[in-house]
């Protein structure tokens, strides 16, 4: 019930957690931010000190009063010990590679200890989709987080709330805090696998006016430049020599490949198209040729490697987004 | 639907560390009681820890619930059996042993885990039942420690062991203020709450209401203390340490007994050699307490009968501490009511003829009381009787087989017989017993006796001198007085064996200890109800009633956990100053539209806002030349940091 007024309202949610969303940079948990009750397992413990103060009394145990306090003392070095065990840290984000709809975004926060002390058992969860890790911050290091989101469509994916809990170190309170740092990860549309389009030779380039042989012609070696796709290395010749080199195919230099939102049937709706079109980068990249992309507004060059899909993957994930 | 949280410990499994502290823990806190169990109990017991430590190591499935369930019936029989009752103090005790080692066998999770460990701590307080001594604290703190690494295993299982160990010795050293304030400051309330076993108080040692012969031979081979004496200055030459308890009129040829006669108003005896001191009685489950002859006052919630007993309210069944002044050597006072002396002469009609023989012969040979008194004692001398602490068994006429036949006793065996000869023999006399001498402690001139001190003495009632101490066993065996019962017995006889004489070094080690353990009673085992308002007082409160004490307490708490937080937060670092001033610095260009891109360095980033604003250029490239100066160079100052923090929170950009 609360969780969905809160959802209402956005603005009682970020005075409640004590920030406003996303957080740009690291953001440290301050006091305001963290938040301690006791846990199930700290309501047994206060029945329990109950229960030895009251024997205590009835028959008069010095060492059983001392016994109680003790405990009593602990319980609350244990509750400041396990505010402490989130105080002050600091979270931070790293870069989140692509993706495309339907995997898994992997988010990376990093922990920082900021403090010379260990600070075990930290949960990391994701809140909008349950995807949690335990870790252990050592003291005056850092600890990888990797938060796997669900992608469901393309465009920007992003990260929204994390809650950071521990019950270090009796597990008799819970502490726990929020942060919605600024990170987001690009979805790729789902690619949708269909036969390539016919390759024509743009008249703008010149040459050839034949369609392009079949892209398996291979035509021999050359050296590896870096914007080569990895599959395309000749990993045989590279074992047997020091020199990268790069397997090249006929008609590979020569003929250019249009991917163009037009070639498309006209029934087909928006992402649909640009499913099919990321199938096609997909199929392109790996033929090891040169491609284009053509989208209502937007062109992107003949290229071919991995900078030229990213660019195009791109291209289609934010297609009509608002950037 | 509700996702497994990993940190809830319904979830997560114990591990065979988890299980191996665990059952360490454990094994520590029954230790003791498994001492005290019957055999098969603690057989039982060790055999379910052992079962369990088998089914992790040779992962077993874990036994059903149905079985743990029939262990449990049957050790509930097995302590019927063994008790004939569930709700004893012992069988209540047995039963908490037993069940830590089913719910051990039943635990799978980290809840059950932490069940039993919270069933550890009852172990511990039920251990305090039986002793609260400095060893047994020690083991029991041991036990705590172990419990505490335990829980913070369950709630960091990927962390090293020894680690863990570590933060359970800094939260208990961290526990421990807070636990003092407690034990100091929180009211304390006068047990019980409500009616206590039947069992409760067994196992205490202390004289008896009535003495049989052997009863006090048995007492006297006990090591225990009776009870611990500190006095103001010197304390009394050995031969004037009598100790007063029971006084017994009554005698029916075997067993001697006390009499209730009330109260009287209490009148301080008058005389010369005083002594003040305070005494640490150790419970001992009877009423009365015990002071050197002859009582001048008598402490708070507590009486004096007539024949000089002082009784406390209720019977002493916690260590308790009270101050005394004794007169050592009273005026006389011959005031007793001719009732009780006539009391004094019964004697049971028809046994020990030998006895009443020879206590007519005296009385016919003497002028005076006294002279009879003098000739009984001579008797005694002259008698070459035997002090011993086996005393062979008699018969029907124990007096007259004692002092004609055996000639071997302890001193109730002499004091019996003397105080059955004087009545015999017309002089009114009674059966004091208590305790006799005890051990001055060279390190703290504190008097520790011991239930081997205890004794039985007479008095009579001399014409004009009132009630007089006759010691028979002093009379029969001089060194009883001046060396205990060490000297007096001989040299093989069965002693206790801090009692030999022969380990000096020994006794000097013990000495120390003594006055250790002294210090312990006094401060932490007798700390109650009144010396929690004295101390109240001391600290300057005008009263001391649970208010004040409550609002004393919570204020030292609150202090205390303010400490600790700032201590949490200490060490960990703050944001670097010049990092602080850089960042301002960024966010007042990018508030003038020149954003910092995350490839940029400061040098690079710096020429551009200084390109886009060349309104501000010399202030910008000063900023950020000073900031890369301070961030990288060889030797950052703290004036450098000053002024740049100046520059940036001066700059404005045109």
């Amino acid at each position: 019930m609360i969780g969905a007024l809160l959802e209402r309202h956005p603005r009682l949610a970020n005075w409640l957690y004590g920030f406003t969303p996303p957080e740009r940079g690291t953001v440290v948990l301050v006091h305001r931010r963290v938040y301690i009750v006791p846990t199930r397992l700290g309501a047994l413990f206060a029945l329990t000190l109950l229960i030895l103060l009251i024997g205590s009394i009835n028959y008069s145990l010095s060492l059983g009063f001392a016994l109680t306090f003790l405990l009593a003392g602990m319980g609350l070095a244990g509750m400041v010990h396990t505010a402490r065990n989130l105080a002050r840290l600091a979270v931070s984000t790293g870069r989140a590679e692509p993706v495309f709809a339907g995997e898994a975004a992997q988010f990376r926060l990093y922990l920082d200890a900021r403090g010379a002390f260990d600070r075990p058992a930290i949960l990391a969860r994701h809140v909008g989709s349950r995807s949690q890790l335990v870790v252990d911050v050592p003291g005056g290091g850092i600890a990888e987080v990797v938060l796997a989101v669900p992608a469901e469509r393309r465009g920007w994916l992003p990260l929204r709330r994390v809650m950071l809990e521990t019950r270090f170190p009796l597990g008799l309170f819970r502490a726990w805090s929020y942060v919605e740092p600024d990170a987001r990860c690009l979805v790729y549309p789902r690619p949708e696998r269909s036969a390539l389009p016919p390759a024509i030779a743009e008249s703008a380039s010149g040459g050839l006016r034949s369609p392009v042989p079949g892209n398996d012609d291979y035509a021999g070696l050359r050296a590896y430049q870096l914007s080569d796709s990895p599959r395309h290395v000749a990993w045989k010749a590279v074992a047997r020599s020091d020199d990268m080199l790069t397997k090249q195919f006929s008609g590979e230099a020569a003929a250019e490949l249009w991917l163009d939102w037009a070639l498309l049937p006209a029934g087909l709706g928006r992402e649909r198209r640009l499913s099919r079109l990321a199938g096609w980068v997909l199929a392109a990249d790996r033929s090891g040729r040169n491609y284009g992309l053509r989208l209502p507004g937007v062109e992107i060059g003949p290229a071919r490697g991995d900078r030229q899909r990213g660019a195009c993957l791109q291209a289609l994930a934010l297609y009509g987004e608002p950037s | 639907m509700k996702l497994a949280h990993p940190l809830s410990p319904e979830r997560r499994l114990m591990s065979a560390r988890d299980l191996a502290w665990l059952t360490a823990s454990l094994a520590i806190v029954t230790a003791p009681h498994a001492l005290r169990a019957p055999w098969w109990l603690t057989g039982l017991t060790l055999c379910l820890y052992g079962w369990r430590l088998y089914c992790t190591l040779n992962r077993a499935p874990l036994p059903s619930r149905w079985l743990v369930l029939a262990f449990a019936l049957a050790g509930l029989l097995g302590v019927w059996l063994e008790y004939r009752t569930l709700f004893g103090r012992q069988s209540g005790v047995m039963l908490l042993m037993l069940f830590s080692g089913l719910k051990l066998l039943e635990s799978r999770t980290h809840r059950d885990a932490a069940v039993a460990a919270f069933l550890g701590y009852f172990l511990i307080v039920t251990n305090f039942l039986y002793s609260q001594t400095i060893p047994t604290a020690a083991a029991m703190a041991a036990g705590v420690f172990a419990i505490t690494a335990t829980l913070v295993g369950f709630s960091a299982p990927q962390r090293a062991a020894p680690a863990n160990a570590r933060t359970a010795a800094v939260l208990l050293a961290h526990a421990f203020p807070a636990a003092l304030a407690l034990f100091l400051f929180f009211p304390r309330v006068d047990g019980p709450l409500w009616g206590m076993p039947r069992d409760a108080y067994t196992g205490l040692t202390g004289l008896s209401e009535t003495m049989t012969p052997g009863n006090l031979s048995q007492l006297a081979q006990s090591d225990a203390i009776a009870f611990r004496a500190a006095f103001e200055s010197e304390a009394p030459p050995a031969a004037m340490r009598y100790w007063r308890g029971p006084v017994l009129w009554d005698f029916d040829g075997r067993t001697w007994s006390g009499a209730s006669g009330g109260s009287t108003p209490f009148t301080p005896p008058r005389g010369t050699g005083a002594y003040r001191y305070s005494v640490v009685l150790e419970p001992h489950n009877r009423r009365w307490l015990f002071a050197l002859e002859s009582a001048a006052r008598v402490p708070e919630h507590a009486h004096m009968t007539f024949d000089g007993q002082i009784y406390a309210d209720g019977p002493v069944r916690s260590r308790i501490l009270y101050n005394m002044v004794s007169i050592t050597l009273p005026e006389a006072r011959a005031d007793e009511q001719p009732r009780w002396l006539e009391r004094a002469l019964r004697l049971p009609p028809e046994v020990d003829p030998r006895a009443r023989e020879l206590a007519r012969e005296w009385r016919t040979g003497s002028h005076s009381d006294a002279e009879v008194l003098a000739r009984a004692l001579g008797f005694l001398q002259r008698g070459r009787y035997a002090y011993t602490l086996d005393p062979p068994l008699l018969g029907a006429n124990s007096i007259d087989e004692f002092l004609f036949d055996t000639r071997e006793g302890f001193c109730e065996h002499f004091a019996s017989s003397f105080t059955f000869l004087m009545r015999a023999a017309g002089v009114p006399a009674r059966v004091v017993t208590g305790y006799q001498g005890g051990e001055l402690n060279g390190a703290d001139h504190i008097l520790t006796v011991r239930q081997s001190d205890a004794h039985a003495w007479s008095e009579v009632y001399l014409r004009g001198r009132g009630w007089v101490r006759v010691d028979p066993t002093a009379a029969a065996m001089p060194t009883r007085l001046q060396a205990g019962l060490s000297g007096a017995l001989p040299q093989d006889a069965r002693l206790p064996l801090m009692m030999r004489a022969d380990m000096e070094w020994l006794r000097g080690v013990r000495s120390q200890w003594e006055a250790l353990a002294h210090r312990w009673n006094v401060w932490v085992l007798s700390y109650d109800q009144d010396r929690q308002r004295s101390l109240m007082l001391s600290l300057g409160m005008r009263s001391a009633d649970w208010r004040n004490m409550t609002a004393t307490l919570f204020t030292v708490l609150g202090v205390l956990t303010l400490a600790l937080l700032a201590w949490s937060l200490r060490r960990i670092t703050r944001p670097d100053p010049v990092q602080k001033a850089w960042q301002l610095f960024c966010g007042k260009l990018a508030a003038r539209g020149v954003e910092r891109a995350g490839h940029e360095g400061p040098r690079d980033y710096s020429a551009r806002a200084a390109r886009a604003l060349p309104g501000s250029r010399r202030a910008i490239l000063r900023i950020a030349s000073l900031y890369i100066a301070l961030r990288y160079g060889a030797r950052p100052s703290r004036a450098g940091t000053e002024r740049l923090r100046r520059l940036v929170r001066r700059l404005e950009l045109a």
